[in-house]
């Protein structure tokens, strides 16, 4: 939890520091954040190679859990389509795009604001940086009422780098490898699955 | 994307090389550019008027569908934990 709000309040202050233009422009690039992101998935890959207990882990998924990243998808597709009608404004596929960011908020508010403008790219941002805070800051609570795989499809798309820690600080270190491998898949179908609900 | 997977691929290379040496460091460099990132967007989203302006909106919406999307996935991923656990009592 703490670990959480320390996340939160770093996102606030730039957010803050960004209303308020109190950095010199030209630090509102936002090609910064993608060598950020390279580098943390450098250094997320560099801890799994290190650690020779991790491969030993990918042979022992259990076979069941293979189909978590299918869970996490059509349980966030049901869930979507649950508050579609209640959004008047919006369409079932606009609804779906922005649910099948799976969190990954980056590549599908891009996606999305190429295909659909800026409003619903926009919405599908915060909706998605949504979905990764709640999985940040609601982990523990996930893994006491609905049971260790819980937070990680929650994490959707993000399971692999931001949310790992959490997880496997909340799930176990046994669950880090299922975390990888759902993150990993289900990353691979964001833009596929917005492209598609895009061009509904 | 496929940059990003396999400049993940090419760490755990380094890190698989590098397995006889523990490197203790890389878990505090994880969050630190956790940190990072997280500062990146706020910034990002912070520097966008049209954002900014209609925030409130926007930000409902994306809260309503945020929710049903977690909750949806929480509860699916709920019926695979139980249907593992009831299968491995079984046996």
């Amino acid at each position: 939890m703490k670990g959480s709000l320390i996340i939160l309040s770093f996102f606030a202050t730039g957010l803050l520091l960004g209303i308020f233009r109190w950095l010199p422009i030209q630090w509102f690039d936002s090609e910064y954040s993608f060598y950020v992101l390279c580098a943390l998935m450098f250094s997320v890959g560099v801890s799994i190679g290190n650690d020779p207990t991790s491969f030993r882990q990918f042979r022992n998924i259990n076979p069941r859990f293979i189909f978590l990243p299918l869970m996490t998808i059509v349980g966030t597709f049901v869930g979507v389509l649950a508050v579609s009608f209640f959004l008047k404004n919006r369409s079932l596929s606009e609804c779906l795009a922005i649910g099948s960011g799976f969190g990954y908020y980056s590549l599908s508010s891009i996606l999305i604001t190429q295909y659909k403008g800026i409003e619903l790219g926009t919405i599908a941002l915060l909706a998605n940086i949504m979905r990764e805070i709640f999985t940040l800051l609601l982990a523990p609570w996930m893994v006491k009422y609905f049971g260790k795989l819980s937070p990680i499809s929650a994490g959707g798309a993000t399971t692999m780098d931001t949310t790992f820690p959490i997880i496997v600080k909340n799930s176990g270190k046994e669950f880090g490898i299922i975390s990888i491998y759902q993150g990993f898949i289900v990353d691979f179908t964001v833009p596929f699955l917005v492209t598609f609900f895009c061009s509904l | 994307m496929f940059i990003v997977i396999s400049v993940m691929l090419a760490g755990i290379a380094v890190g698989y090389l590098l397995r006889r040496w523990k490197l203790r460091f890389i878990h505090g460099l994880i969050l630190t550019l956790i940190w990072l990132l997280l500062f990146l967007l706020g910034l990002e989203v912070g520097t966008n008027e049209t954002v900014v302006r209609q925030f409130g909106n926007l930000g409902l919406e994306a809260f309503i569908l945020a929710s049903a999307a977690t909750l949806g996935s929480v509860l699916a991923a709920w019926l695979l934990w139980v249907s593992f656990k009831r299968k491995s009592i079984g046996k």
